[in-house]
């Protein structure tokens, strides 16, 4: 099938970009990295510059991937990373655009190539427990009931690929803050540090320049591991719990 | 060369314990002042890098990634094992460490192995302590399952994404000590040359991969933990970025690469579809727990399958072949990887191949739906439940234990694996061989460090399902903080190293007169469409079946194609920016010299043994001859210049404690 596509071209950060068109020869079995790389092998054959884009495991896991694909973080279909997006989604003849991520904390590096580094820094400032190599006691000595286990790991799957922030109109990365603060602030091992992981991580995340929650739930809808917003109130929670309660308030 | 792999004296099971507390020690005040690098933030690379930096060393960390927490170790699905024996049938160190030798074909070291097998209890409590949420039953305590090549359950996980929560716990205790301060990060920076000074490694040259500026870093130490060459297959479960160039600059500067022919080929992937697909996809050994793996009896039935004619719900039971379990009884649909994926060639090889090109297996859960869904409405009190209920009971379990991976078949292929069974084909998954490191995880060069699948060390010939965590971790968790002591405690005197010493500037010419040298060829082809070539060489020649006769077509091929792209390799764009192309092009470089070594390693190894299947050295049931007489060593190549062949070091191997035996799964 034939396929147009408008991708955005920028050259790098402090540059100007703008939407090139393209067609591309596809076939249904590709995956829509696979389409892009037959589109930056023919640019190559051309000596043209091919659209730099960031992928990286193809499975679906690594975060690597992200774009927007006609409007949505990672394409149309749903708990789907962009790498795992097939091309059978498309038909003969479409048209589609493609664009980086757009958020203030997210700044363009190169075309689809943006900078995320921002959640590094909000893991850094408190998104993990203190503990030493080799000073924990046996691992089953802290039994964990099924329940708060797996919802602990359903929060634990959060990939940091962005999408949450790329989804939301306040640029919010609720989403992503508050599945890591859910994730360990649920399990007996991380409730020593719960009050100052979340007062921390919550300050990081409104200094990187990430917008607030108004509860538009577009996050839920496009995280490509269907982390769910209930982390967040989850996380409101916590926040208020320990600025109202505790002497801890950053 | 005399390879030593200084190896403590002492019986087995004591050599770890008294080696570690007579190694000598760094005193906190002077570790502020040590510096070492580490490259690679995989679980071996962000395990060390956390633990030096608690230490209170002082830690340089090195990723081409954005994050840490990109590094491919993150895909790895089924589970790490562990010799906890919680489920009380049977385990201990020593059975683990027995596993894991004869698992590994009997090509790797004793010590090495027995030590892993030991501090595999530490690393579940340490993950288990980071918030690694693990499987649980219902009373709160952890859950186990069982991996191929054992008889007992030993693997942790959590769900199909255990390696993905065990990186999140090393890049967490990683990113908590960039937040101290003990450990500087850099991302999107990639390694391209070490740099060594009076015959130590003192640093590294990397460039900046957003402004393309070669820098300089000094250290009193290095540390490798940048992952396997699985990619030197161009299609392989490794991710795109993946790729052998640090190892392969520290091997062209003096480092040994050892047994590079060890490769692993793992049965359950998801097959190939198209002439542009980029990679494979990896379907969890742990599937084999609950799916036969089969085929049609009748070559009649397969071809009415590969041509769309017929599917899997159309052969009777009595038609199909369940290779695995009529060729292993006692292991079944639980053999190793490298018998499982020799099977499935086998079966395919004369015609019984289920998919449209007829490379393809059936691994098919339908029995567990079953089993599992009689068993749920026993627990549920359903009596006499209809067949549907039982299906649904039944897929709901296994929904739970495997879900992403299903999800990911059916994204994959379009198929839904809970209606038609899995079809699945081996492929390059993981590599044993690497780079050279005696007992401490040095290699010969002094103060340079190899971990995790970069080294060669605890695998021998074949690696076992869910051993890959476990030794990433233990070598960066475990080993590494205490035996880079042996080295660092010499050079406590040592002053910060300058990166305007003129060894640093030197490596730092070269690492730009290469670079300017690959922008500078401006032929045709990318570098993309030689890796793909170069690919298709390597399984064509050296793949799962090798023969001298291939390996002898095969390595002039691979020169040809090596010479052809330093002929005619395009990079587009310019060094000093952001270039993913110039990326590629310096990766598949090294790639092309890797890929004849592995010929050549191939090529001496007269013997079957694990991954590495010679065609001429099989018995009568196919499977793998050993030459124990004659190849019971490691072979460690050296190869600092392509115009000359490589030369083969051996390390022999002894085993004082398991026995060499042949091994069998029968």
């Amino acid at each position: 099938m034939k396929l147009t596509l408008k991708i955005w071209r920028q050259k790098d950060a402090k540059s100007k970009g703008g939407f090139e068109t393209y067609t591309v020869e596809a076939s249904t079995h590709m995956s829509f990295l696979e389409m892009l790389d037959v589109l930056n092998e023919s640019l190559i054959r051309e000596k043209k510059e091919p659209v730099a884009f960031e992928h990286d495991c193809r499975e679906g896991i690594c975060g690597a991937c992200s774009l927007v694909i006609n409007g949505q973080p990672h394409g149309p279909w749903a708990k789907t990373t962009t790498c795992q997006l097939h091309m059978r989604q498309y038909k003969d003849g479409d048209t589609i655009v493609v664009e980086p991520y757009r958020a203030v904390a997210f700044p363009v590096l190169k075309d689809l190539v943006v900078d995320r580094s921002s959640f590094e820094r909000i893991i850094q400032a408190g998104g993990f427990i203190s503990v030493n190599t080799g000073q924990p006691q046996d691992a089953n000595s802290i039994p964990i009931d099924l329940d708060t286990a797996s919802k602990a790991f359903d929060a634990a799957s959060c990939i940091g690929c962005g999408a949450c922030v790329a989804a939301c109109p306040n640029s919010s990365a609720m989403l992503f803050t508050s599945a890591k603060v859910a994730h360990l602030n649920m399990l007996p091992q991380g409730k020593v540090e719960a009050q100052q992981r979340v007062l921390n991580m919550v300050k990081q995340m409104d200094l990187e320049g990430f917008g607030r929650c108004s509860n538009i739930t577009a996050c839920e809808a496009e995280c490509p591991k269907g982390i769910s917003i209930e982390n967040i109130a989850r996380m409101n929670r916590e926040y208020w719990a320990a600025s109202l309660g505790s002497e801890k308030i950053a | 060369m005399k390879l030593d792999g200084k190896v403590p004296p002492g019986p087995l099971p004591e050599k770890w314990t008294k080696y570690r507390s007579s190694m000598p020690l760094v005193s906190p005040s002077n570790k502020m002042r040590l510096e070492i690098i580490v490259v690679g933030s995989g679980l071996a690379g962000a395990a060390a890098a956390a633990s030096l930096g608690e230490l209170g060393y002082s830690v340089k960390c090195f990723t081409f990634h954005d994050s840490p927490r990109r590094a491919h170790s993150i895909a790895a699905q089924g589970g790490i094992n562990a010799a906890k024996n919680y489920f009380n049938d049977g385990d201990s160190v020593g059975r683990l460490f027995y596993d894991t030798i004869k698992g590994g074909d009997y090509r790797s070291r004793e010590a090495n192995v027995y030590r892993l097998a030991e501090v595999s209890n530490n690393i579940i409590d340490q993950a288990v302590a980071q918030g690694v949420p693990f499987a649980r039953e219902y009373g709160g305590m952890l859950e186990n399952r069982s991996f191929g090549g054992v008889q007992v359950s030993r693997t942790f996980y959590a769900k199909g994404q255990t390696g993905q929560q065990l990186l999140l716990g090393a890049y967490q205790a990683l990113s908590r000590q960039i937040a101290k301060g003990t450990v500087k990060m850099y991302n999107r920076h990639e390694m391209l040359d070490i740099v060594t000074i009076e015959g130590k490694t003192r640093g590294i040259i990397t460039r900046n991969l957003v402004t393309g500026e070669i820098e300089r870093h000094a250290a009193h130490a290095v540390l490798l933990c940048t992952g396997g060459y699985g990619n030197v297959f161009y299609l392989s479960t490794n991710a795109m970025n993946c790729n052998v160039s640090a190892a392969w600059r520290a091997v062209r500067r003096g480092a040994l690469m050892a047994n590079p022919c060890f490769t692993q080929i793992h049965p359950t992937c998801i097959p190939q579809s198209g002439d542009y697909q980029s990679k494979l996809t990896l379907m969890s050994e742990s599937l084999r727990n609950d799916g036969r793996v089969w085929v049609p009896g009748k070559k009649e039935d397969a071809k009415a399958i590969q041509e769309g004619r017929k599917t899997a719900l159309d052969i009777p039971e009595g038609d199909r072949d369940y290779f695995l379990e009529r060729r292993y009884p006692a292991f079944g649909n639980l053999v190793p990887r490298d018998v499982a994926s020799r099977a499935a060639k086998v079966a395919c090889d004369e015609g019984l191949g289920v998919s449209p090109t007829g490379l393809a297996v059936f691994l098919d859960f339908s029995d567990a739906f079953e089993r599992y869904g009689r068993s749920t409405a026993n627990i549920k009190g359903i009596h006499n439940p209809d067949a549907a209920t039982i299906l649904q009971l039944g897929q709901k379990v296994i929904e739970d234990k495997y879900g992403n991976l299903f999800e990911m078949y059916e994204k994959i292929t379009g198929e839904n694996p809970y209606k038609l069974p899995m079809k699945i084909y081996p492929a390059v998954h993981y590599t044993m061989g690497g780079v050279w490191v005696d007992y401490n995880l040095e290699t010969n060069i002094p103060g340079l460090f190899v971990l995790g699948e970069a080294n060669f060390s605890d695998h021998g010939a074949n690696r076992l399902g869910a051993s890959a965590l476990m030794q990433g971790l233990a070598d960066g968790y475990f080993v590494i903080p205490y035996t880079i002591g042996n080295f660092l405690s010499k050079d406590i005197k040592t002053p910060k190293i300058s990166t305007d010493a003129p060894e640093f500037v030197k490596t730092a010419e070269e690492v730009q007169a290469r670079l300017n040298m690959l922008m500078n060829i401006k032929g045709n082809q990318s570098a993309e469409s030689f890796h793909r070539r170069l690919g298709k060489l390597m399984w064509e020649y050296c793949g799962m079946g090798r023969t001298a006769e291939g390996l002898a077509k095969g390595r002039p091929l691979v020169r040809a194609l090596r010479e052809e792209f330093y002929r005619d390799l395009y990079v587009p764009g310019t060094m000093n920016e952001f270039n993913p192309e110039l990326e590629k092009a310096y990766r598949v470089a090294d790639f092309l010299e890797l890929g004849e070594l592995l010929m050549i390693d191939a090529q001496n190894r007269n013997e079957s043994c694990g991954g590495h299947f010679r065609e001429e050295f099989q018995n009568d049931k196919g499977d793998a001859v050993r030459n124990d007489e004659e190849y019971a060593y490691v072979a460690a190549w050296e190869w600092m210049d392509t115009s000359k062949d490589p030369i083969l070091h051996k390390e022999e191997l002894t085993f004082e404690y398991a026995e060499l035996k042949t091994r069998s799964y029968e």
